[in-house]
């Protein structure tokens, strides 16, 4: 058997990737949740939103230590897999990764520590401080990782010189076309998350009677956001798109699945795309919708799939599904969303079982709708790493062997399915655990430093 | 442009790669103690001792690694390819390290596993940097910007003995990190291991001197060469002064005295390092110059860092000044 290295290191670095963005999926809303909540306490010395803070930080302890671990992966695989691609594109993308070390990884990690451990030792204005620093790191981070990912969807402000980008216009290189709306579109997505997995734990809570005071501050907190950002990734996300059919044309063909360029395109709700005949079977869709959508008018002509060499194209069918997966994890949002309403005018929110179930089980949504959303963009810039400049099969490592790349894949499978199994188990006993610790265990007296890790994780609250 | 700022890189990346192997070197040799810590409330007391920092320690491997790769691309390009499988086991070792922090102490049942796992994840790191660096010294074959060798080439005796001899390192560093952060029989305990680390660290560090130039003749005829010689051969003195200072401050009992000394034997082994590789970054081929990136991009980041390294400095020290102090072993869980 042939083993490709190039198709394995693409491969394993799509699973360290996705597992890694599971985590800060939670951790960057959830720190801006944080945050809000011990500003919320320093302004009204309520003490619920101390309670609610000092669970969520619990979560965000395992959550983040599991972000910062798999995340490590990450700039050595870029080095071990793909040292081609970190040669020809250093001169761009390494000063913008090194940025989020120096901006964002040491301002999170700096302050966690008081963050965590820190609340009885520090005065409270200097843990409000350190919470908004570990908010405001996470969003740092996201701004310059999103950056050099949509340099490499929408590359700008560089000249190639002996095959190598060289910069030529660092502003440029920043903010290149596609990175305001990825930016916007992933802060909201992860948000959205956070939103979603406090609504669904709150819910959780509710139906069994517990910490009901709490609970209802967390679902109506989660709605609040939830009723702006919702509309708002509507709007966002369409803005994106358009942003990709401009840039990107087939891979936003490939999103609505269509082959032949021409006016009045569909827009299509369910096909099955044969790549080999280049054509859709089992489609389903609505005459000149697409048209419509993507370019204001009932007969724009849009760019389809056979435009482009089948050299040039992306993988049809994982783009295709993945860009529905995400839209229909945004409809159960939407629903849910528009379904708390009714009932919160009806008044009966936190008394309907259905409702409050469903809360629990759209947890998954956001996440899976991130996951969706991120391969919909990266297997929709195939067969580029760097878009129409850098083919992925010349970016990988020279001296792989596809034996290599088979042997670690294998080691990182079953090492993430321990540690992601075992995180996940965690999580969910925190979140059983509850907001109250039963009297006299893991209780911190105020002279006294944790001396247990998890002691933030399983300590007193204050 | 005229102002050549690879010299400056040199000492910013080397400065992140020092800062990491202290500061996660004794984290680390923590791990590297733990199974063998007298009971259950010493191994809490020696977890709790870096819990608050541990994650600030790792990022500067991350801003190390990172800073390689935006100041000099071409050594990322061609080492890590070359250490392929240490740097995978010094990664998922970093994992089991890290995820053993969170796990085990809510874990009432799997306490042990996982501090097992913290144990396997810091001596699996950790032999695995010590891989990186004894290949670091062996060097690379390189055809022209690529690394030509085969992903098993660093599995050589050299590489690996100077794996174990990291092990020691750290173990020293840990153990009197807890020295200076510990008291009574925990404290007792940390200085019997700190004699064995720095036994250890010295019988290595011995080998290796004399190891590294019958392997390679280029070094043999850097240190024993005129002006070379000068500059190397305060360093065998210095680092020998050290190692008795540490020596008799843990017999004299002193609670500070033998981290710092520990700290000044790395900076020793890392200036002869240093001397013997530069202008090297991809020995024996490829100078700091060749592997430089772009002057418009080393600069772009060097604003930045000048201006943010101090900030981190300033806030990475607030934190350790919180947590300063003795952890107290009555805190441990019960």
């Amino acid at each position: 058997m042939d083993l490709d290295p190039v198709f394995l290191s693409r491969i394993q670095f799509a699973f360290v990737i996705a597992f890694h963005f599971l985590l800060p999926a939670l951790t960057i809303g959830l720190a801006s949740y944080i945050a809000v909540l011990e500003g919320l306490h320093f302004a009204t010395k309520q003490q619920v939103y101390l309670r609610i803070s000092t669970f969520w930080i619990k979560i965000f302890a395992v959550a983040f230590g599991m972000g910062v671990v798999s995340g490590i992966v990450l700039p050595f695989q870029i080095g071990a897999n793909w040292s081609r691609y970190s040669d020809v594109t250093a001169n761009v993308i390494a000063p913008l990764m090194a940025y989020e070390a120096l901006m964002a990884f040491f301002l999170e990690a700096g302050f966690l520590g008081v963050l965590l451990f820190g609340r009885k030792l520090v005065p409270q204005w200097a843990h409000f401080v350190s919470a908004l620093m570990v908010a405001i790191g996470t969003l740092l981070s996201a701004f310059w990782i999103l950056a050099a990912n949509s340099w490499m969807q929408t590359p700008a402000g560089f000249e190639i010189i002996d095959g190598r980008f060289v910069p030529t216009d660092w502003l440029a290189v920043i903010f290149n076309p596609s990175f305001p709306y990825r930016l916007l579109h992933t802060v909201t997505a992860v948000y959205l998350t956070t939103a979603f997995t406090v609504i669904g734990v709150a819910a959780w809570y509710l139906r069994h009677g517990r910490f009901v005071e709490e609970a209802k501050v967390m679902i109506v907190m989660g709605l609040i956001l939830a009723s702006v950002l919702v509309p708002a990734q509507a709007v966002i996300g369409d803005l994106h798109g358009l942003n990709t059919l401009k840039h990107q044309p087939q891979k936003l063909a490939a999103m609505e699945g269509l082959w032949e360029t021409r006016a009045g395109v569909p827009a299509t709700l369910f096909a099955l795309p044969d790549e080999a005949a280049e054509m859709n079977r089992a489609e389903v869709s609505i005459p000149k919708l697409g048209s419509l959508y993507l370019t204001q008018s009932w007969d724009g002509v849009v760019q389809g799939l056979k435009d482009f060499a089948p050299a040039d194209r992306p993988p049809v069918a994982p783009v295709f599904f993945a860009f529905r997966v995400m839209i229909a994890m945004w409809a159960v949002m939407l629903a849910l969303t528009v379904w708390a309403w009714w009932l919160a005018w009806r008044k009966r929110l936190f008394a309907t079982t259905a409702f409050l179930r469903a809360a629990t089980w759209a947890i998954p949504a956001g996440y899976v709708a991130v996951i969706a959303g991120w391969i919909t963009t990266e297997v929709g810039r195939q067969p580029y790493v760097v878009y129409g400049f850098l083919r992925t099969a010349d970016a990988v490592t020279p001296s792989l062997a596809g034996s290599d790349v088979l042997a670690s894949l294998l080691i990182y499978i079953a090492v993430y399915i321990v540690v992601f199994g075992a995180g996940v188990y965690y999580l969910v006993r925190l979140v059983q655990r509850g907001l109250v610790e039963r009297p006299g265990e893991h209780d911190v007296r105020p002279d006294e430093r944790p001396a247990r890790p998890l002691s933030a994780a399983t300590g007193s609250d204050g | 442009m005229t102002l050549d700022l690879v010299p400056i890189w040199t000492v910013i990346v080397g400065f992140a790669v020092f800062m990491y192997v202290l500061l996660d070197g004794f984290d680390l040799g923590i791990g590297i103690l733990f199974p063998f810590a007298p009971d259950e409330r010493a191994r809490d007391v020696m977890m709790a001792s870096v819990a608050p920092i541990w994650d600030g320690n790792e990022t500067w491997l991350v801003l190390g690694g990172l800073a390689l790769f935006a100041a000099f691309p071409l050594a990322f390009a061609i080492i890590i390819p070359a250490l392929y499988f240490p740097i995978l086991a010094m990664v998922l070792g970093l994992i089991f390290r890290g995820i053993a922090f969170e796990f085990r102490a809510s874990a009432r049942m799997g306490s042990r596993r996982w501090g097992r796992a913290f144990f396997g994840g810091s001596l699996v790191a950790t032999f695995a940097q010590g891989c990186v660096l004894g290949k670091f010294v062996l060097g690379f074959e390189v055809n022209g910007r690529h690394y030509a060798g085969s992903s098993w080439d660093w599995l050589h005796p050299f590489v690996l003995a100077v794996g174990v001899g990291l092990v020691f390192g750290y173990l020293l560093l840990g153990s009197t990190w807890l020295v200076m952060k510990t008291e009574g029989t925990l404290q007792e305990w940390a200085r019997a291991k700190a004699r064995i680390g720095l036994l250890g660290v010295l019988a290595f560090i011995a080998m290796v001197s004399l190891w590294t130039p019958l392997l390679d003749p280029r070094i043999a005829a850097r240190w024993f060469a005129w002006p070379h010689l000068a500059f190397l051969a305060p360093v065998p003195i210095a680092t020998a002064a050290i190692a008795w200072w540490l020596w008799s401050s843990l017999r004299r009992g002193a609670d500070v005295a033998p981290f710092v000394a520990a700290i000044g034997l790395f900076a020793m082994c890392y200036l002869g390092l240093a001397i013997s590789l530069f202008p090297y970054i991809v020995p024996p081929t490829i100078t700091l110059w060749d592997a430089a990136a772009a002057p418009q991009s080393q600069a772009f980041l060097l604003i930045g860092t000048l201006f943010l390294l101090p900030i981190i400095l300033m806030y990475t020290g607030w934190a350790y000044w919180v947590f300063r102090g003795k952890v107290k072993l009555e805190m441990g869980y019960h």
